[in-house]
């Protein structure tokens, strides 16, 4: 195929791939997400191309690896189309049987189905599963639906017809303008208007200026990052492409986390593809805009994340952030201004050209508007990602579309904005999640990990965890987060282990103010969060730890003892064979006994114990 | 360690010697070699005319790289929050009893390489433990040493035949 070098062209080719397509065809879509990939998705779609050879279905029905679903806890996901049958947790096994009844026999597999906990019913249609049922999806939409491999794919749902918009039919001034209109934030961390850092970067003075996609992703517990990138990576693309053109630059990138090679690939192929037919490159669609994108792998560093650091790591340099002013947009990558944005707010990009300012507004609370993708992990029964309207509460998260905690267990907290964020308690549930909300809530949005903490989580080995992420990621250049980091976690570490002393949590107070006041970049200004919120609202397990050298939640492993509870223990032999140190001694039959001090605290025997027999003091 | 200069030289040539591209040349001599070589430091330094300090820097800076020489297996833990909370830190005290190695560090025989990460972006199915690039999800400390067991005797076993 030719480059495609005008709007007309383009249409017409969506035309004849819309043609192509029989949409009453049957299709069965398997998850290619990472997520699904580890509990073998690419085994089941190799089984089903088998399969399907094997019965001479091959030309009667398609099969598509798409991007994410969003449901992981419940991969490998499988979704036969066009009734969009929904068979999560499948295995090879199943595939004869699903070819044979509901492909040949149009019947459906009740022991396939989704089973609602809450209701125990059993649902058909992947609409109708709760988890998908209570989101709004727009920028998760076409995930599911498309195979991130291929351009046609994308082009078939609509793919870059915002971009031949705003060649055609706008002036770069009015395409910042609407995206200022829509009221987008950025959805990297701290949410600056999109929009007037556009115009920032637009005005700023020089020629040479850049266009970055920030995908480095640090904030461990979130991966909606990488499942857009993996998923749909072209709709990134996409985005890159209008902003570049509305701010005045030729060049990009993508910066993007080694751990993700599923995305490396998946971006560097759509960026290939998008230059073969002539969305990347010299004179694009005929626009005469030209514009050249390149993938940069970041090498393990969290810090890369920040913004200045990202770029100083672009160059080739270690990554170490810098004071700003100057903002990137003025000075930034070899000096030139340049506008970076994340992963999200570019995949936004395109709604907002497509549907318009006032659409994308009429979504959200008074100062956040549009949807966010939070992922949804942790103690929590239904993980995955989830995309609801802004002004959405937590417990609408947690308990409509999570199903609540796992194991019965009851709900402690939950984690936001990742290493900068903090913890909020149960009573902070009705929440509308927004911008001001979670920081006045003393957390922040981040870049939308929820995680999801129950009573079994220990609030202070929460906070030595986090101040231990920071103080390792921690790049060293300045005093306040290189050594307040360190004697904070000191601190922390010296509770958790039964050495916490009074007037602990005064000096961690002090301590946090001064890193919040001297650090150079939010990698220290932050750190403190997790600390601040959980000593404002778990003070109690503070105290416990400190007066009473107690852990309530039975985490810190110097401050508890495990031991059978003869009642519950009827003597299997279970724990005593998977005890690592032989700690644990009893006849067949009778009750065990844990020796507490060949007791390593590792507990396994509490893991494989099924009837409740192991305690914790 | 064998190094061969040619091949070195012909990857900083392929990026024009550009200062830029340094982490992405690390990035294919680690993925090559498992890790950075000393005297492939060197060359590197010397092909692109930057002091070998500022490419030791850069290589110690980022966590992708290592300097010392890894096992044959590399095994992953994720200490991300998700994966914390889900009882990560019994996964690697586990393989740490078993291969007798803190994280971080390799068996005397080379055989293997204990490592944690800050998240791979499992976080839906965590705890996350990866064998060889192989992900394995939803792990438990009492089942460690059987996954362990699997994964190495399937790829050992392909490997001999
Ligand atoms: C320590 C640190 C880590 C960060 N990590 C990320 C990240 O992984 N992804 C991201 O998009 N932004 C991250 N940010 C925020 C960026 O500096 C920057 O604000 C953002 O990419 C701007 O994009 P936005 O306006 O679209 O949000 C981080 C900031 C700090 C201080
Ligand atoms: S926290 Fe372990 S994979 Fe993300």
């Amino acid at each position: 195929m030719a480059k495609i070098s005008s709007r007309a062209e383009l249409e017409s080719w969506r035309e004849s791939i819309l043609a192509g397509r029989d949409l009453s065809k049957p299709c069965i879509t398997v998850c290619g997400g990472t997520g699904c990939r580890a509990l073998a998705s690419e085994g089941v779609s190799t089984a089903f191309g088998e399969e399907l050879r094997r019965a001479g279905l091959e030309a009667k029905v398609d099969l598509r690896m798409t991007g994410c679903h969003g449901f992981c806890e419940r991969g490998p996901i499988v979704v036969i189309f066009p009734e969009r049958i929904f068979y999560p947790g499948v295995t090879s096994n199943d595939i004869p049987e699903i070819i044979c009844k509901t492909i040949v026999g149009g019947e459906v597999i009740e022991r396939l189905l989704y089973e609602d906990p809450l209701t125990g019913e059993k649902i058909v249609h992947e609409p109708a599963v709760p988890f998908y049922r209570e989101q709004q999806r727009i920028l998760m939409k076409d995930n599911g639906l498309i195979d991130p491999k291929k351009i046609e794919d994308y082009i078939a749902v609509g793919g870059y017809k915002a971009l031949a918009k705003a060649l055609f039919e706008m002036t770069p001034e009015e395409i910042i303008e609407e995206v200022k209109r829509s009221g987008l934030r950025g959805r990297g961390g701290a949410g600056f208007p999109t929009g007037r850092k556009w115009e920032i970067c637009r005005r700023a003075k020089g020629e040479v200026k850049y266009v970055i996609c920030n995908a480095d992703e640090g904030d461990p517990g979130a991966y909606q990052d990488r499942s857009l990138v993996e998923g749909n990576p072209h709709s990134i693309l996409e985005g890159i492409i209008i902003g570049a053109h509305a701010i005045g630059a030729h060049e990009g990138f993508i910066y993007i986390r080694n751990e993700y090679p599923l995305a490396v690939e998946h971006i560097s192929l759509a960026a290939q593809q998008a230059e073969e037919y002539g969305f990347l490159g010299e004179d694009i669609l005929g626009s005469g805009f030209d514009f050249t994108f390149k993938v940069h792998r970041g090498s393990g560093a969290f810090v890369c994340g920040e913004e200045t650091a990202l770029m100083a790591s672009v160059e080739g340099r270690v990554g170490e952030p810098r004071r700003r002013p100057p903002y990137p947009a003025q000075e930034g990558l070899w000096g030139r201004p340049t506008n970076i944005n994340n992963v999200k707010t570019w995949a936004t990009v395109r709604h907002i050209i497509n549907n318009g300012a006032e659409w994308y507004s009429g979504i959200g609370t008074e100062t956040s508007k549009g949807t966010m993708v939070f992922s949804l992990v942790g103690k929590v029964n239904n993980t995955g990602l989830v995309e609801v309207p802004m002004g959405a509460t937590l417990r609408h998260l947690i308990y409509d579309i999570g199903g609540g905690i796992r194991g019965g267990k009851k709900f402690k907290a939950v984690q936001t904005g990742g290493p900068s964020g903090g913890c909020i308690p149960e009573s902070l549930l009705d929440l509308p999640i927004d911008y001001e909300r979670l920081t006045e809530a003393g957390s922040m949005m981040g870049s939308g990990g929820m995680i999801v903490m129950d009573e079994d989580t220990c609030m202070v080995d929460m906070a030595r965890y986090f101040l231990g992420f920071s103080t390792d990621e921690s790049c060293g250049k300045c005093t306040a987060c290189r050594e307040g980091g360190k004697r904070m976690y000191a601190i922390l570490d010296d509770m958790t282990h039964g050495r916490g002393r009074e007037g602990d949590i005064e000096l961690l107070q002090e301590l946090s103010e001064a890193m919040k006041d001297g650090a150079l970049c939010a990698l220290g200004g932050t750190a403190p969060n997790p600390v601040l919120t959980t000593m404002r609202y778990f003070r109690d397990e503070y105290e416990a730890h400190i007066r009473e050298k107690r852990c309530p939640a039975g985490v810190c492993k110097d401050l508890i003892s495990f031991y059978i509870i003869p009642e519950n223990c009827p003597g299997c032999g279970l724990c005593l064979r998977a005890c690592p140190e032989g700690a644990i001694s009893g006849e067949k039959g009778k009750p065990h006994v844990i020796d507490p001090d060949e007791c390593i605290r590792c507990g396994i025997c509490r893991e494989v114990c099924n009837l409740d027999a192991i305690g914790v003091r | 360690m064998e190094i061969e200069v040619d091949k070195i030289d012909a990857l900083v040539d392929e990026y024009g010697g550009e200062h830029r591209a340094l982490t992405t040349i690390l990035q294919d001599i680690q993925d090559e070699h498992h890790y950075l070589p000393k005297e492939a430091l060197q060359r590197v330094s010397e092909r692109m005319g930057l002091p070998l300090i500022q490419v030791y820097q850069v290589a110690k800076f980022y966590k992708a790289f290592s300097l010392e020489p890894r096992g044959k297996h590399l095994i992953t833990v994720c200490l991300g929050t998700a994966c914390h909370v889900r009882g990560g830190v019994p996964i690697v005290e586990q393989l740490g009893r078993s291969l007798d190695i803190a994280p971080g560090e390799t068996t005397k025989d080379r055989r293997f390489t204990l490592e944690t990460v800050n998240c791979l972006g499992c976080c839906a199915l965590g705890p996350v433990m990866v064998v060889d690039g192989e992900y394995h999800g939803k792990m438990a400390a009492s089942r460690v040493d059987r996954v362990l067991k699997r994964c190495i005797e399937a790829k050992e076993a392909t490997a001999n035949g």
